[in-house]
């Protein structure tokens, strides 16, 4: 090889070769999907069509959450919570009650950042807002940032107080304040309460918000 | 080298030669690149220190999560980024920059022109890169895997980078002489290729992203490739031109060169997706990437057979020469990483091992066990013909290289077995999610103890380097290289 042109001409297109099947070619087959209703019917010509009057899927992302994903970006939960969920028969992602069904490239096109994640030295979370819902999750979820061995203990999560203040309580407790047992050791002192900075209250409303509770014509719930 | 070797050797390989006014030449490149040159390996050896105590700080927050949790710059999603770009893009790039391009600029005869420059880019890569880290431990980290560090930074990043690769790719237009070495294919294919890589992933994801997972897509093309593309060759690079300069024999095979290289540039580029099995891509795509990593079989055992068969009835040297036993140990290395990789990639395996921990110490496995220690071998080789004095330790060798071999073999069957075991108890739904996070705490904390053998092996590295560079006088003393078996002649280094 002693022909730089042609030791460079190699050279490119081998890049050139991945780069187009799977990079451009991904953008081609699929880079602009867009929301449907949970299923589609057929109309008088027998074409799939979305039926009048049913909610698009997937949800856009916006407002509070949308904050809230950015917490979730800035420290890092991606190393160690993925979100997608793979095929029943394929690992237990299903069988763990984690989803419902498997996640499919449409469940991703609104987001702005996709987080799918590779390692889960923590659970799944592609539908931890199916799992944990309402004010019960809303709980459930501060008192989990607070200290994870609160609900989970053995957990090597690390403890995000550091999204929460620690104050004296002035006159009745606050209505949002993180509800600690007494008798647990990771209670504050008598008189003072823990409340969620607007940090953690954004980083849960996100959590809560993350559902897969809907069917696609291509990945519909079974029941 | 010992001159009784340099006769032998001149018979058999072009670079290597007694003439004086070759040795003139060879010197004068040594001399056109040398401030740049340990410039960029000084900043590695600190990135690689600095990389080690984050590496820690993440190992050890993963078993004992009370640990450093008061502040959100320790959380471990930060140190575990922060130690990722310290060691790939602090630790790597530099000792690829400070290696590859001396190596370059020998091979092609030419020596660097307005190293001055080389010099000033190099210096933004490294402010570049130091913005970046904190800006990640300050919270602006990306959360894209591979590509964390904050938008601010990473146009500085790829502007210096296009100046230092713009040297090596220089060099090889202004080279003397018709014959082009393997080595310097690697070099030049990876200076281009990662360029690319890095900016492509950084507009698809980054400046103007993607729809949906084709974002994810894009990610793991630049991620594994920034390892199959850019550490990779250059580490085989590096092999290629030691090996034989330092046991006087030429390479086994010119045609199996050839095919490894070029089964390398086809494969391992579509290696990538096979970190999206099962997720929610098209199935011919994770295919695709699963045949590629399968095919990387061929590339790999090539390579193999053609490094090994140079060594081979020579594996003593490795007794001696600092260079070689490090050389020696990557590139045994890479012939299990890449077999292990490529069955990590089949369907079966990867239902056990993706998503847990063995991933995490096969990452290591390649980019230390294989690329990491080719690179250090490359330095105890370049260092004394840049600085023309040896190293004055050959125990701090010793200890690195053993601190360095033991730590990261420990670290790779720690998470390689604590990792199986988590697969195949997160396949099993019966086995409640804490018990598994339970069971992998001896495993995590044995990773620990490999990172302290790391620190160790690093601090002695660090030791030696900066002992040679900043203390001439005990050094200067010494007319012979630096051997780690003093008792054994004629031994070349």
């Amino acid at each position: 090889m002693k022909s730089l042109p042609l030791l460079f001409l190699g050279i490119f297109f081998m890049l050139a070769f991945s780069f187009t099947g799977i990079v451009l070619t991904s953008h081609v087959q699929f880079g602009a999907l867009e929301q449907t209703t949970e299923t589609l019917e057929a109309d008088e010509n027998g074409n799939l069509v979305m039926p009048d009057g049913e909610a698009l899927y997937p949800l856009m992302e916006g407002g509070v959450t949308l904050q809230g994903k950015e917490v979730y970006i800035s420290m890092g939960c991606i190393y160690c919570h993925s979100q997608q969920s793979r095929r029943d028969s394929y690992g237990a992602d299903v069988g763990r009650g984690w989803a419902q069904r498997a996640t499919v490239p449409r469940d991703y096109i609104s987001q702005s950042r996709v987080l799918l994640g590779t390692m889960r030295t923590g659970p799944d979370l592609v539908n931890v807002g199916g799992r944990l819902q309402g004010d019960g999750g809303r709980e459930w979820h501060h008192k989990h940032l607070y200290n994870p061995q609160i609900t989970s203990k053995g957990s090597n999560m690390p403890s995000f107080a550091f999204l929460y203040k620690v104050q004296a309580i002035d006159g009745a407790p606050s209505a949002n304040a993180v509800s600690i047992p007494d008798d647990s050791p990771y209670a504050p002192p008598a008189g003072y309460e823990i409340i969620p900075t607007r940090r953690a209250e954004a980083l849960v409303e996100y959590l809560l918000s993350l559902k897969i509770n809907y069917s696609l014509p291509e990945a519909p719930i079974l029941d | 080298m010992s001159d009784s070797t340099s006769i032998k050797l001149d018979t058999v390989i072009p670079y290597t030669t007694n003439d004086p006014s070759l040795r003139a030449e060879l010197s004068e490149i040594d001399r056109s690149i040398r401030s740049a040159s340990i410039f960029f390996t000084a900043s590695a050896v600190g990135w690689l220190l600095l990389g080690t105590v984050f590496a820690l700080i993440a190992a050890y927050k993963l078993h004992e999560p009370g640990f450093a949790v008061g502040s959100e710059y320790s959380t471990f999603g930060r140190m575990r980024a922060a130690h990722l770009n310290s060691v790939a893009l602090g630790f790597g790039n530099n000792m690829i920059f400070g290696v590859c391009l001396w190596i370059m600029a020998r091979l092609c005869r030419a020596p660097i022109r307005h190293g001055g420059l080389l010099l000033i880019a190099g210096a933004f890569w490294n402010i570049g890169l130091t913005v970046g880290i904190a800006g990640i431990i300050k919270g602006d980290i990306t959360s894209v895997e591979w590509l964390e560090i904050p938008r601010y930074a990473t146009p500085l990043l790829a502007i210096s980078y296009v100046l230092v690769g713009i040297w090596g790719v220089m060099a090889f237009r202004f080279r003397k002489g018709e014959h082009v070495y393997v080595s310097q294919w690697y070099f030049l294919a990876a200076l281009f290729w990662f360029p690319w890589l890095y900016v492509i992933a950084q507009i698809m994801i980054i400046w103007a992203p993607a729809q949906g997972v084709v974002q994810s897509i894009t990610n793991w093309w630049f991620a594994h490739n920034v390892l199959g593309l850019w550490l990779t060759p250059m580490a085989l690079g590096v092999a290629y031109y030691l090996i034989p300069k330092v046991l006087g024999r030429p390479i086994y095979s010119y045609y199996l060169s050839v095919l490894g290289f070029w089964s390398l540039a086809l494969f391992y580029n579509w290696a990538g997706v096979h970190h999206l099995i099962g997720g929610p891509v098209p199935v011919w795509l994770i295919s695709a990437g699963i045949v590629a990593s399968v095919m990387m079989v061929i590339p790999v055992v090539v390579v193999a057979i053609n490094h090994h068969m140079t060594v081979v009835g020579l594996h003593r040297e490795g007794w001696r020469s600092p260079t070689i036993r490090f050389v020696v140990f990557g590139a045994i290395n890479y012939t299990f990483v890449s077999l292990i990789g490529s069955a990590m990639a089949l369907r079966d395996v990867n239902l056990v091992t993706h998503f847990t921990h063995f991933t995490v110490g096969h990452a290591h496995h390649g980019a230390y066990g294989f690329f990491g220690m080719i690179l250090f071998g490359g330095v105890y080789y370049m260092m004394p013909r840049l600085l023309q004095r040896e190293w004055p330790s050959a125990g701090l060798i010793k200890i690195h290289f053993w601190g360095s071999a033991l730590g990261i073999l420990l670290m790779v069957f720690a998470l390689q077995i604590g990792g199986w075991i988590q697969g195949l108890q997160m396949n099993n739904p019966e086995i409640a999610f804490l018990d598994i996070v339970q069971n992998t705490m001896p495993w995590l904390k044995a990773r620990t103890v490999s990172g302290l053998l790391l620190l160790v092996a690093h601090l002695a590295f660090a030791l030696n380097f900066f002992w040679m560079l900043l203390a001439p006088g005990k050094t200067n003393s010494k007319d012979a290289p630096t051997l780690l078996n003093v008792k054994e002649e004629g031994a070349a280094q």
